[in-house]
């Protein structure tokens, strides 16, 4: 295969949503996924390399998504970053208040992976 | 479906069986907390996330009864952690049992269960959801915020999720200062960091949330503010940072917290002893000015107090710490994966032994000197290394009882709950440890046992009281280990078994001979409940109250190599117990020859081996016995048992083996030992697997495949032709 041309960075606590998360935004031609399961991943991974996009889960262990996104949209190098959350209906508050910090994006479990791959192209410009 | 597809599914079935376990592990802690009064808020917000990822993989893979359901309690306990709803003995009942539907749910996804079970639990969980929405209507009334009272930039706040806010909330309505610790980690180690200034702080206060705030330029290091409520002053929050560099500012409190604040819903209903977070109390005798605020709680308390809460804090704080280490640094593995490792394994020690053999020959033609000596050392040292792989391979298998002792005290609650009897449940040896699948095996024989005791043994509580029992029943549950072996016994205070209601139910059904009875001690009636056709279900329940399906436990443990015993006092209680070799993988065999075979016999069975003459073999009712130190012990030739042609030895002296299992003596004759060596146990595939006596086949190393024989099948065999013997 090619040098991917996506890195996607997906940051979710459960194995199996990570799993499904993964397996369809890889059906993209060109994407890259990394996976990690919390906050703390995710700040290793951003400084590590380019990332196109970050999906992130909002109620997680350690640091929460919230602060992931405030992180990114404050960090000087990966605040152009597209931001989707990705959280059930049940936290529509937190939801809010991801938009509200900056986040690109939001998707409402449960979902359709094409509704998922649908929103992941649109933020990486391939529409 | 494609593979990808059958592996995602069992991805989700995997982690949603554990999810409800760990739910199911949350909610006993929380219920011990209850008891004394105080949840601890970081096991309830957990307790929420497992139902709210439940809730999120179910949606996600269209398991919808257990996305329903998980959604439902997922309120619930985002109610208990908000604070809006108050803990109590009917709500945690009402979670437990949704622990119970959601387990059969999720079995039910993954077909492991009979479609009978799914209808009865339909409308269990309908009743439950129910049961979930009527508690959440209870709603008290809001009121006003002490998040007010405080200078708390919008900035903070906006960044919190809904429950961190609470968390905030709650801490400022208890009087809690607040903090914000400001403190800057090298980016490659900043989790290590993080959490050891997180466990320290944990001492003195609750973290509330940890910010990362950007990073510095050069990007190798990176900032956080960790929002801290402490009922603690400023200098003792510092203390609790010692060794890190650290820039702390309190956030400013602009209002008193209003007295008479203990009217709101906490979720600590009661304060914890010792404990002085007690909103009245705190309130009323808080000093006017502002500044003293900060100190004053401190200062109310005794000195013991102090003691008992440091060490208190302590505690839980470090065990949080190190299992959020120990969840870090785990992997999962396939089982089958290890049981390829063994085999692997098997085979290594198969080639050591050739190897030894081949230095040994080679020793003797050449002697004690040049090659022959290295070979010998190299040998040995191989040998010992594999001994270690082994170990190593062996160990990983374990896993602790209490993975499975947590699951039946879930399961023993509901199930009291359901006899509407009051039975406390004890445990110990929760850490022993056995091999993985043999500890899956045990589930269904430990939850027979057990349910048996609760239907069955222990009594009503006005039987109880008439008896001058307290009125709550007591099962136990303790496991311990003996040498390569592990015991685990259920014992119950109840009505115990009755001897002779047993004895004559078996001579009913032809179990025993009338001539027999005398012959029988206490321990052979009692193991009559174990007989295949002892009983039927209502016939005994009205008997002895026990027996139901116990052919059945009895043959899972055989299975496992176990055995299982009964003891018991009429009025006083019963105990079983279960006696089961820590693995099956590889074991010690104790190389013999019998009728012109090779055999293997397990040495973790072998008490001891004699030699007697053959004329010290009596016969008694048909059966070889011989005497062993005043007892009897049947004695058994394997030719003979399994109808081999070869003879047996004519020589004036023979080889007897002793085996047992728990009280259980057998003596195996023997022509020859030839040695001692460690096996991997093979099976025999489906056409032979079925041969009593036999556990399976083994490779010697020299390409002799010789038989293992199966200790316990053996006991158990000769037992029975005793009774039949006796019985005709």
């Amino acid at each position: 295969m090619s040098k991917p041309k996506y890195r996607i960075l997906i940051v979710e606590d459960s194995r199996a949503m990570r799993v499904l998360v993964a397996s369809a935004v890889e059906e993209i031609d060109g994407v890259e996924v990394v996976e990690t399961d919390d906050g703390f991943g995710a700040l290793k991974e951003l400084p590590r390399q380019r990332f196109d996009l970050v999906i992130t889960d909002i109620n997680m262990p350690n640091i929460n998504g919230l602060d992931l996104i405030r992180f990114v949209r404050r960090s000087p190098t990966h605040r152009d970053i597209p931001l989707i959350i990705i959280s059930t209906e049940s936290t529509e508050e937190d939801r809010r208040r991801g938009l509200k910090l900056g986040a690109s994006d939001y998707l409402t479990k449960p979902f359709e992976p094409d509704e998922l791959i649908a929103r992941v192209r649109r933020h990486l410009g391939l529409e | 479906m494609s593979d990808e597809a059958g592996g995602i599914a069992e991805e989700f079935l995997s982690e949603a069986a554990e999810i409800v376990e760990q739910l199911g592990g949350h909610l006993l802690r929380l219920e011990e907390q209850a008891k004394k009064g105080s949840l601890d808020p970081d096991i309830m917000n957990a307790a929420f996330r497992a139902a709210h990822s439940l809730k999120g993989i179910a949606g996600m893979f269209g398991a919808d009864r257990v996305g329903a359901l998980a959604h439902r309690l997922e309120d619930l306990l985002d109610g208990l952690r908000m604070g809006r709803v108050k803990p109590g003995p009917s709500v945690l009942d009402v979670l437990f049992e949704g622990v119970e539907a959601l387990d059969a749910l999720v079995a039910e996804v993954g077909k492991h269960t009979d479609a009978g079970d799914v209808e009865t639990i339909a409308p269990r969980v309908a009743s439950l959801m129910d049961k979930v929405t009527a508690i959440l209507e209870e709603r008290p009334p809001e009121k006003h915020d002490p998040l007010d009272d405080f200078d708390i930039s919008s900035e903070v706040l906006e960044v919190l999720t809904e429950y961190e806010e609470q968390r905030l909330r709650e801490n400022a309505r208890t009087g809690a200062n607040l903090y914000r610790v400001r403190v800057e980690f090298e980016l490659s180690t900043f989790d290590e960091g993080l959490m050891a200034l997180s466990g320290g702080l944990k001492k003195v206060g609750e973290v509330i949330s940890t910010l990362p705030s950007g990073l510095p330029a050069n990007e190798t290091a990176i900032v956080f503010d960790i929002l801290v409520g402490s009922p603690k002053d400023r200098s003792t929050v510092e203390a609790a940072c010692e060794g890190f560099d650290v820039e702390i500012m309190p956030i400013e409190r602009t209002k008193q917290p209003e007295v008479g604040a203990s009217s709101s819903p906490a979720p600590m209903p009661e304060p914890m002893t010792g404990d002085d977070v007690s909103p009245s109390a705190s309130g009323k005798k808080r000093p006017p000015t502002q500044v003293g605020a900060y100190s004053a709680r401190v200062d109310e308390k005794s000195p013991a107090v102090e003691e008992a809460d440091a060490a208190l804090e302590a505690a839980t704080g470090s065990e949080e710490y190190a299992s959020l280490a120990a969840v870090a640094r785990t992997v999962r593995v396939d089982i089958s994966r290890l049981d390829e490792l063994m085999n692997i394994v098997g085979e290594l020690v198969l080639s050591k032994a050739n190897l030894q053999r081949i230095s040994d020959s080679l020793k003797s033609e050449l002697g004690f000197r040049g090659v022959s000596v290295d070979l010998y050392k190299e040998a040995r040292s191989l040998e010992r290394r594999i001994d270690l792989l082994q170990k190593g391979v062996i160990e990983v298998r374990m896993v602790p009882l209490g993975q499975i002792f947590d699951k039946l005290s879930r399961m023993l609650r509901k199930m009291a709950r359901e006899a509407g009897k009051d039975i406390s449940f004890e445990v110990s040896g929760g850490e022993t440890e056995l091999d993985k699948l043999i500890t899956e095996e045990l589930s269904d024989p430990l939850m027979h046992i057990i349910r048996n005791s609760i239907d069955h043994g222990i009594e009503a509580a006005e039987v109880r009281s008439a008896r001058g029992k307290p009125a709550r029943g007591t099962i136990r549950l303790d496991a311990y280990q003996k040498g390569n072996h592990v015991t685990i016994e259920v014992s119950d205070d109840g009505a115990g078994l009755d001897e002779h209601a047993i004895l004559r139910h078996g001579l009913e059904r032809g179990l025993v001979g009338a001539d027999q009875v005398k012959e029988l001690s206490r321990r052979d009636i009692l193991g009559l409940i174990f007989a295949p056709g002892f009983s039927t279900r209502q016939e005994v329940s009205g008997l002895s109250g026990r027996g139901v399906g116990m052919d059945v436990v009895k043959t899972n443990i055989g299975q496992l190599s176990g055995v299982i015993d009964v003891d018991s006092e009429f009025g006083v209680g019963s105990t079983f117990a279960m006696t089961l070799p820590i693995t099956l993988a590889i074991i010690q065999g104790l190389i013999i020859r019998a009728a012109g075979q090779v055999f293997t016999v397990p040495l973790n069975s072998v008490i001891e081996i004699l030699r007697i003459r053959q004329t010290e073999v009596r016969t008694v009712e048909r059966q070889e016995v011989i005497d062993l130190r005043g007892s009897t012990v049947p004695l058994v030739r394997l030719g003979r048992l399994f109808g081999l042609q070869g003879s047996a030895s004519e020589d004036e002296h023979i080889f007897v083996v002793i085996v047992g299992l728990a009280q259980n003596r057998l003596g195996v004759a023997v022509d020859q030992l030839l040695g001692q060596q460690d096996v991997v146990i093979k099976s025999l595939g489906r056409r032979l697997g079925n041969v009593r006596g036999i556990a399976g086949a083994t490779d010697l190393g020299d390409n002799r495949t010789t038989l293992v024989v199966d200790v316990a099948a053996l006991i158990e065999e000769v037992l029975e032709r005793d009774l039949q013997v006796a019985a005709n």
